[in-house]
């Protein structure tokens, strides 16, 4: 997720859930999860675009884009760092995970980087609370994380 | 396929596993290596320990006889990489790439198995295989019946251990009415967290006329600390493909969704594999197993809402809206999906179906207490040995969860309190550990099972500052349509911020009760009317914690940072 399309195949996989829900409003969240995975955000003229085609008012479009965690309305930075905070995650020390991570990147989780090397989310359990806490960054799985390990497990990224 | 190709197949798939199922093999495998594939395990590099293990398996020319399997998860997350190696199922923890050459050639050529790598208990016992293990032992698998013991995505495997059994059943011998009955006299109650009988549920979706009806299976598991439903997903994806059919055939649906969270990829990942499966072979879409019962599943992603769980808020996500909850009645049974009558359960709910069919609700009925029938898949996590996923007979005491299945708390550390429930939950302390674990005994000590998350915690937990957590969480999460929810959590958890920095007075408890019990009669839906539940339940049995936050300006386990001791608030 996340990753930029270098192809066509995303344009032609978004032309194709257009068409498939042409007027139908039910079809939102599946066509805006495509846009959301094939761009990293939702940007505004492919929201539009939805709108139209759905034939959904756009301020719809624009609630269900802000309801869901999943969805942005920003640019992101390259790589995704999420750090669990869900209950078995907290009681192991997330928490200072959290500080270290907000630390290093100079900035508070729910955002990205100056120069969009990072963005850093807060999650709610991520269903691996045997290994807590979790960090994942773009979907790879670091478990057992500790305010120390943080530098070395950043540091992979460019 | 029809019903006499299935039972083929069956016999051939049964021919590949029986080593596992301690029966004698008439292929030339001595061994079956089971590695677990689960997300704890897969986290912690079980990939290597596979190559590793595939590697000293051919150079030690073993490849005919050692057959290996990547499997769901095994149960103890917290040793990954575990592997199980069949006959006599030994039980191997933390195994890594370099451990393979020895356990291959002393376990797979010489038949000695490798003691260091084997379970130890934290007084130093070894516990070298499954049946020998404490872990194991007050365990009871029905939901979990397949997890870590077949290759999660493998029709023939799941079919070989009984798989689609129960579906052939029910549309050879059994009307809707018969379907239902089964699930009623089990008595199983519903396992996303409401406990509702499931049988009179499916009896009233039943009941509706309607030309247009659907199957739902909340796989959303948002309840922090869970993750059971993420199990069942990725390690037994047929279990609920076969389950949420046979809802459909009972109920009468031809359409049914999986609104799986988008946490969870590798569920929505083998979801989708099997879904492809089955229809490839007939057993899911258009005349089924050439009956004239025709269903399909779609999957439906989750965006990342907690409150998309609720039931209601769920089915308008669905249909492409924001997941807000609406006020019932009516009830989905009624007026669900598309304003059609819905059958909606939980993921472990359905996993619990198949072997009720096969063996009849009695049977089901004669595990667990009176009045909460059956088994219960809890995931036990935190401040305890053996965190894992773990499935017992309700009625087991929280004792025996804690301490024989659990081993206890680390670090010689003293238990202080389970949480269970999630944010809708409470905690019990340690004079309650005698309490058998169940729906009605839990909801009297002022918690609830829930979905089944059990969060252990010890000495240094604050609790307040855990009710905290809890409280941002469902202030974060709620989602803003009702006033006593958005607005009365803000405030509670603004009182806990004081208290937890050393700037509560005295009143603030009454105060945290009065607008705990004023959300609870008003909010809307279950977010709001239990996120009050966590704080209710540590101040009535740790109240002591937060006088002492207030009044001596001090955090006992020493977490929360109070200012210095007689600066003025
Ligand atoms: C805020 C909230 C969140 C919920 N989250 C879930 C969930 O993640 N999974 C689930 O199965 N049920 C969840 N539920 C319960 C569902 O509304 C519903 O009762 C359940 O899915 C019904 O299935 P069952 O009868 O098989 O338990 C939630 C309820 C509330 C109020
Ligand atoms: S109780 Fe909370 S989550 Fe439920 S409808 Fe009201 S505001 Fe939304
Ligand atoms: S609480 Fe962090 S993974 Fe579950
Ligand atoms: S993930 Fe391997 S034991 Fe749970």
């Amino acid at each position: 997720m996340g990753t930029e399309c270098t192809c066509n195949c995303n344009q032609s996989k978004l032309d194709a859930l257009f068409a498939q829900y042409k007027g139908n409003p039910n079809g939102l969240i599946v066509v805006m999860a495509a846009i959301q995975e094939s761009q990293g955000y939702l940007p505004k003229d492919l929201l539009v675009r939805t709108a139209e085609e759905l034939g959904v008012p756009l301020s719809d479009v624009y609630g269900v884009a802000t309801f869901y965690a999943a969805f942005s309305l920003r640019p992101r930075g390259r790589h995704s760092v999420n750090l669990c905070l869900g209950t078995a995650c907290y009681v192991k020390g997330a928490p200072e995970v959290q500080s270290m991570l907000e630390k290093e990147m100079g900035i508070k989780a729910g955002n990205t980087t100056e120069d969009r090397r990072f963005s850093l989310d807060l999650v709610r359990c991520l269903g691996a609370c045997g290994i807590a806490p979790v960090l994942t960054v773009n979907g790879e799985v670091y478990p057992r994380m500790t305010a120390e390990k943080v530098t070395e497990v950043l540091s992979k990224y460019e | 396929m029809n019903f006499k190709e299935l039972e083929l197949l069956r016999a051939t798939a049964k021919e590949g596993i029986k080593l596992r199922l301690g029966e004698e093999p008439s292929d030339n495998f001595k061994y079956h290596v089971l590695v677990c594939g689960g997300t704890g395990c897969h986290s912690v590099g079980c990939q290597n320990t596979l190559q590793a293990l595939q590697k000293a398996i051919d150079s030690q020319g073993l490849q005919d006889t050692v057959k290996l399997v990547v499997t769901g998860c095994m149960g103890t997350c917290e040793m990954g990489p575990v592997i199980t190696v069949f006959p006599d199922g030994y039980y191997y923890c933390r195994v890594q790439p370099e451990d393979a050459e020895e356990l291959v050639t002393s376990h797979l050529k010489e038949g000695k198995y490798v003691d260091r790598l084997c379970y130890h208990t934290a007084d130093g016992t070894v516990q070298p295989r499954k049946s020998d293990m404490t872990f194991f032992k007050k365990q009871k698998r029905n939901a979990l019946r397949n997890c870590g013991l077949i290759n999660q995505t493998s029709i023939e495997e799941y079919i070989a251990v009984g798989g689609f059994k129960a579906l052939a059943k029910t549309l050879q011998e059994m009307t809707p009415q018969q379907v239902v009955d089964e699930v009623k006299k089990s008595g199983l109650r519903g396992r996303g967290g409401g406990g509702f009988p499931t049988g009179l549920k499916w009896q009233f979706v039943l009941d509706q006329k309607s030309d247009q009806k659907y199957v739902v299976c909340n796989g959303d598991e948002g309840d922090p600390g869970a993750f059971m439903d993420r199990s069942v997903l990725e390690d037994d994806p047929y279990s609920v493909i076969e389950a949420m059919t046979i809802g459909g055939y009972a109920v009468g649906a031809n359409k049914g969704y999986a609104y799986i969270r988008l946490e969870y990829p590798k569920a929505i990942d083998h979801f989708n594999k099997a879904l492809a499966r089955a229809r490839e072979v007939g057993l899911l879409g258009n005349n089924i197993l050439e009956s004239d019962f025709s269903f399909d599943i779609e999957i439906r992603v989750g965006a990342g809402a907690f409150v998309c769980g609720e039931e209601t808020a769920l089915l308008a996500s669905i249909e492409g809206r924001r997941g807000e909850p609406r006020p019932r009645p009516p009830f989905p049974a009624v007026s669900g999906l598309f304003e059609k009558p819905t059958l909606l359960n939980n993921v472990e709910t359905y996993a619990s179906i198949c072997p009720i069919i096969i063996n009849g609700g009695e049977w089901y009925a004669t595990m667990g207490t009176e009045k909460s029938k059956g088994t219960k898949v809890f995931t036990l996590a935190g401040k305890i040995n053996n965190t894992g996923l773990v499935e017992i007979p309700l009625g087991l005491t929280l004792r025996e969860m804690v301490e024989d299945i659990g081993g206890g708390v680390p670090n010689g550390k003293a238990f202080k309190a389970a949480q269970t429930g999630g944010p809708s939950g409470g905690c019990i302390p340690a004079a309650y550990l005698d309490t058998p674990i169940d729906y009605e005994n839990l909801a009297a000590l002022g918690s609830i099972v829930g979905s089944g998350g059990m969060i252990i915690v010890d000495e240094s937990t604050c609790m307040v500052d855990l009710a905290k957590f809890y409280l941002g969480f469902t202030q974060d999460e709620s989602c803003g349509k009702c006033t006593p929810c958005r607005i009365g959590t803000k405030r509670m958890l603004e009182i806990l911020e004081r208290i937890t920095k050393g700037l509560g007075k005295p009143e603030d408890l009454d105060l945290l009760v009065e607008l705990a019990n004023s959300i609870k009669a008003s909010a809307l839906c279950g977010l709001g009317q239990t996120a009050p539940n966590p704080i209710l339940s540590t101040l009535r049995y740790f109240r002591d914690e937060f006088e002492a936050h207030i009044k001596d300006k001090t955090c006992p386990a020493g977490v929360c940072k109070m200012p210095r001791k007689g600066l003025k608030s």
